[in-house]
């Protein structure tokens, strides 16, 4: 049935992201369940790895642009390139042209690439024109707005449009949820008491909101704030925001056991 | 002034477990971003403001040095004198030399950053001169021994309670019983005693906010009026500013103002904005009989044409501080130096060398709120990184980071290599993890399980599992 409404326009190649390859597969299979229902033919290249940001936010250039240019190579042929994490799209997108600034084989192959490349939510609403999932959620959320995807590439109503038509969802908004989570990729172990007191912060504001379940889009910062309310016992589900939207949200949240 | 920016670590986490210190950080996040925000809502043309703003500092930059020698043009015009200063050094000693030449015993100061650059105050008493501060923070700083801790708001590391204090102790010849529970109890405490000594220096010492080129005015902004007091009442003025204060005209300078006051502190304009431009000429009611400007390079004109230049665009608004989540969790001190937050990160490194201020640009999490709020469109975090690329260029970062970065990096090169360690390992710890789905202990992870759980691993990667309905797909097909 649904390969009849794949149109040739919309072959998609599924940036995973190393961690959600890692840890959360879950968030994988759901992006790659949005997609199709929303008419995608999806292809998981097996050539990928990790977007770079570790060494790119290291000053490692070098090896950025090295693990860049696999990443270009896998992706290219694609008519889109979408992850879910606003992060990893913020690096392929907007950084990925600027490593290869000056350089006449690389630097119109990075920028064709980076304009292919979307964060899901964003894609699937902005692109997409996807208005409701068709799935259901009983009970409460909050929403954390994850820096890179917020502040590089505008993502802010399209998530919280796409949980509006989950039935049974009722959005309870938390304090400063576009404050930085405290994450920042190596900066959490480089300087782990201050990224402690920021993640400490946003905690407080997200035991505030009084919702049953956090969501966001990026799983760096979903894994520092799990970790840290399981850490303070404060009974707070996390969960990426293509689960719930792709209605596979019963298994068991982030960084909790099977029971 | 001393630099403690190697010591970040230690710095912050003293700051950390400062319950003084946590108390009046919480001012910084209340205090700043919902007023910042409001006024910002209120003028539509705020962003083309900023474009314009980046445009007019921009084009001044790949022009200093002629809009510089204007500028000086026109100072002589008007009777005053410049003077330039290549280094720290050479600006303390101008500023010494024109004190002595006024036989000055006393000077009052007007709120400003660069002679704490430059170490001013230090250097004046220890060659027997006594710098004043006027400006209430920096009063209140100077009580302490202390340094600034913001760029705008040079005590907001203190609560209202340890300012009462060192009144108290400071002011030990009024009366113990009165009042100084209100800010403006504070306030009125200190004109009081400060009004005295406008009238016994003899040279009175500003910033400067802007420096027009084409009048040859240099302009204060203060919402204390004690700007005013320092330069009109003492018999010298000296005006000390970095090179990168220059813009060209008055029509500029009045476009960036409407920014910096709402990026500041939220208001529409502060309330004196307030320009000089030379000695008192005949007829004049008030003024000083002589006029100087130091103008301070320092390190500034070897950032010109580097990838660091944008930073000189940089108007000291304290935006991008009042939104780090960095600064708002370990203060301006832990810094270690006179610029703290993302602007200290990217400045300092360029000032004292890279090798002593290396944390600074590491210590931030790439938020990027900073680059959203500054008025002036400057691009830190993408300087931050460019501090780290040199960094790890040099080897300059720890060992241990740059040997597990090139082993991550070994695999993440490597598709088919990675894709094969992660199939093992990934299992296995997640194997590890039990029933719970989180580890409380990791090896080689404890900046991670010091703080907070780590979420542990589904079970198999999803590449493996990706593989595996690929395979059945195929199957199904044959
Ligand atoms: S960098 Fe920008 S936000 Fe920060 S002080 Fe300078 S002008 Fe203001």
């Amino acid at each position: 049935m649904k390969s009849e409404r794949v149109e040739e326009s919309r072959r998609v190649g599924l940036f995973v992201t190393c961690l959600v390859d890692l840890f959360r597969p879950t968030v994988g299979f759901a992006s790659v369940k949005l997609l199709e229902n929303a008419g995608c033919q999806v292809d998981v290249p097996m050539a990928q790895t990790c977007c770079g940001q570790p060494a790119y936010n290291s000053g490692d250039r070098a090896d950025a642009i090295a693990i860049a240019r696999n990443t270009i190579e896998a992706f290219e042929d694609y008519d889109y390139v979408v992850t879910p994490s606003g992060s990893c799209a913020g690096m392929l997108k907007k950084h990925y042209p600027s490593l290869f600034k000056g350089d006449p084989r690389w630097e119109a192959r990075a920028e064709a690439f980076a304009a292919k490349v979307h964060e899901l939510v964003s894609f699937l609403v902005d692109v997409l024109g996807v208005r409701s999932v068709g799935a259901a959620h009983a009970g409460t959320v909050t929403y954390h707005d994850s820096c890179s995807g917020l502040r590089e590439l505008g993502i802010r109503e399209q998530p919280r449009n796409l949980l509006a038509s989950v039935s049974g969802l009722e959005l309870k908004e938390m304090r400063d949820s576009d404050v930085c989570c405290g994450f920042g990729g190596t900066f959490c172990v480089k300087y782990p008491e201050i990224s402690n007191r920021i993640v400490e912060e946003k905690t407080a504001n997200i035991r505030a909101a009084g919702a049953e379940t956090l969501l966001a889009g990026d799983l760096g910062c979903l894994m520092n704030m799990a970790g840290k309310l399981e850490r303070q016992g404060i009974d707070v589900k996390v969960r990426h925001v293509a689960e719930v939207l792709a209605g596979m949200d019963d298994g068991p949240a982030i960084g909790r056991g099977k029971g | 002034m001393q630099i403690t920016s190697p010591a970040f670590k230690e710095n912050a986490r003293r700051a950390l477990s400062d319950a003084q210190l946590q108390k009046a950080l919480g001012h910084v996040r209340s205090g700043f971003i919902d007023k910042r925000q409001y006024a910002v809502e209120a003028l539509p043309e705020f962003d083309a403001l900023r474009d314009s703003a980046r445009a007019i500092k921009d084009h001044t930059l790949a022009h200093l040095d002629l809009y510089l020698e204007a500028y000086e043009e026109k100072v002589k015009k008007a009777g005053g004198y410049v003077h330039w200063a290549e280094t720290a050094a050479d600006a303390r000693n101008v500023i010494l030399e024109i004190c002595r030449a006024a036989g000055a015993r006393t000077v009052t100061k007007g709120k400003s950053m660069i002679t704490e650059e430059i170490g001013l105050n230090e250097f004046l008493e220890k060659e027997g001169v006594r710098p004043v501060e006027t400006d209430l923070g920096e009063y209140i700083i100077q009580l302490r021994g202390e340094h600034p801790s913001h760029i705008i708001a040079p005590a907001v590391h203190l609560t209202r309670d340890q300012v009462e204090a060192d009144f108290r102790r400071a002011h030990d010849h009024l009366p113990v019983a009165r009042d100084l529970s209100e800010p403006e109890s504070l306030l009125g405490e200190a004109r009081r005693v400060l009004r005295y000594q406008y009238f016994q220096a003899d040279v009175g010492i500003t910033g400067a906010n802007f420096l027009v080129a084409e009048t040859g005015s240099s302009i204060i902004v203060t919402n204390e009026g004690n700007g005013d007091l320092t330069q009109i009442l003492p018999r010298v003025h000296v005006v000390v500013a970095s090179i990168e204060k220059i813009v060209p005209t008055l029509e500029d300078v009045s476009q960036i103002l409407r920014l910096l006051a709402r990026s500041a502190t939220g208001q529409d304009m502060s309330v004196y904005t307030t320009l000089s431009t030379g000695p008192r000429r005949p007829g004049d009611p008030d003024g000083p009989d002589e006029y100087h400007v130091v103008l301070v390079d320092n390190g500034r004109s070897s950032m010109l044409g580097t990838e660091f230049q944008d930073m000189l665009r940089c108007i000291r608004c304290g935006a991008c501080m009042n939104h780090c989540p960095v600064y708002h969790a370990v203060g301006g001190h832990a810094y270690g130096w006179v610029y703290p937050g993302p602007m200290g990160a990217v400045l300092t490194p360029s000032l004292v060398g890279v090798d002593k201020a290396g944390h600074l640009p590491n210590a931030s999490t790439f938020c990027g709120r900073c680059e959203a709020v500054c008025p002036m469109r400057i691009p830190l975090p993408k300087m931050m990184r460019h501090w780290r690329e040199r960094e790890f260029s040099r080897g300059l970062n720890p060992a241990t980071q740059r040997y597990g970065l090139r082993a991550w990096a070994m695999f993440a090169r490597r598709p088919k290599l990675y894709r094969l360690a992660s199939s093992f390992g990934i299992p296995l710890l997640s194997f590890f993890k039990g029933r719970k789905g989180s580890f409380r202990y990791l090896p080689l992870a404890g900046g991670w399980t010091r703080h907070r759980e780590m979420p542990a691993p589904e079970g198999r990667t999803f590449m493996q599992q990706w593989r595996d309905r690929d395979a059945q797909k195929q199957e199904a097909r044959a």
